[in-house]
Order: C-alpha cells, then sequence, then structure tokens
C-alpha cells in the first residue's frame, strides 16, 4: 500500500517536473531573442521535458506492453530530436546566418 | 493530474505556433514546427492515458518518425532545392 502510494508521488513529480520543463522551453522558443539562442529553448523541450514527461507515464502505467511501448518512444525521441535540431542549426550556418554577439570580438583586434 | 498535464502542453504548443506565426526567418519556423511536433507526441500519450485508452502510443510512435523525416525533408528541400537525388552539375559549377 505503502509502496502504490510512493509510486503515485514520484510519477506525479515526473509528470509535473516534465511539464514545467516543457512549458519553460516553449516560453524560451517564443521570448528569446535570437534564433541560435532559440534553439537552447528547442533542446530543453526535447530532451528534458520529454524524458521526464514519459518515464512519469511509465511508472504511472505499471509493468506491461504499454511501458515497452513508452520506452521505445523515449529511445526514438532521444535519438530524433538532437539529430533534428543539428540539422536545423546546420542548414541556418551553411545558409550564412552567424550568431550576434554582444561582446567586441578580441580576435580581430589580436 | 494528468488533466493539468494536458492543459500546460496545450498552452505551450500555442505559444510555439506563435513562434511559428511570427519567425523572423525560415529556420526559426522550422525549429518551432519540429518543436511542435515533439510537443504533439507528448500531448496525444498523455490524452491516451487521460481517457483510459493507451493505444494511442502506437500514433504517438507514428507521429515522432514521421515529424523527423518531414523536418529532415524540408532542411534538405531548403539547401539543394530539391528532395530526390541531389542534382550533380550544381556542384560541379560551383
Amino acid at each position: 500500500m505503502a509502496l502504490d502510494m510512493f509510486y503515485d508521488i514520484l510519477s506525479w513529480c515526473l509528470i509535473g517536473l516534465g511539464c514545467f520543463f516543457v512549458l519553460i522551453g516553449a516560453l524560451g522558443v517564443l521570448k528569446l531573442p535570437e534564433f541560435w539562442s532559440r534553439l537552447h529553448a528547442a533542446s530543453v523541450v526535447e530532451s528534458a521535458g520529454m524524458i521526464l514527461l514519459i518515464s512519469g507515464l511509465c511508472i504511472q502505467s505499471g509493468l506491461s506492453l504499454i511501458t515497452v511501448k513508452l520506452i521505445l518512444l523515449i529511445v526514438f525521441l532521444f535519438l530524433t530530436g538532437p539529430t533534428a535540431t543539428h540539422a536545423v542549426a546546420s542548414a541556418a550556418l551553411v545558409s550564412g546566418m552567424k550568431p550576434k554577439s554582444d561582446l567586441k570580438e578580441p580576435q580581430d583586434n589580436l | 493530474m494528468l488533466l493539468i498535464a494536458a492543459i500546460v502542453l496545450i498552452i505551450s504548443m500555442i505559444l510555439v505556433l506563435l513562434r511559428l506565426y511570427f519567425g523572423p526567418t525560415l529556420y526559426d519556423r522550422v525549429l518551432a514546427s519540429n518543436v511542435f511536433g515533439t510537443q504533439t507526441v507528448l500531448f496525444i500519450g498523455v490524452v491516451g492515458f487521460l481517457s483510459g485508452r493507451p493505444d494511442f502510443l502506437d500514433i504517438a510512435l507514428l507521429y515522432a518518425l514521421i515529424n523527423f523525416v518531414g523536418t529532415i525533408a524540408v532542411l534538405k528541400f531548403f539547401r539543394y532545392r530539391s528532395i530526390g537525388d541531389i542534382p550533380v552539375h550544381n556542384q560541379e559549377s560551383e
């Protein structure tokens, strides 16, 4: 009985944390000033939020075929999410976008 | 609790959609649509648990794969202006 309650609390904590990270990432994608900083916020949604939320669903579902599907979903998203983000960044860099910096570049002066 | 998770996911999907609408460059929009796809996968999973039918996870798996392939295809089209074979003469002329 106590173990069931522990699993419940653990899964709700994981789902809540996952929702928090997804919301933070979405806010970052909307509010950050530049493309290269938005990439970081997108990665938060695709790694941290995704893994925490699906892990919470895993504990919620008990041990069955559904858990296998959820773990498969984690593996797929964990492989494809950073790959897609890297592809977007690489394509933007090839097309000529350069990250702007507030600092004056010291390399030119040396 | 699952209902709160679904509502939070819907709110963050709307935020990302706003970035997709206002995005100044093309790559902002590709990035936003990629994040939107990931959030849709999570939303399908949560709604499957919420409605007591976790069979929705098959759809979520399929959506994850299609989202990845679609993003890569769109980026390849932006870079080479064709989805099939890369035209060789363009690279030789450069």
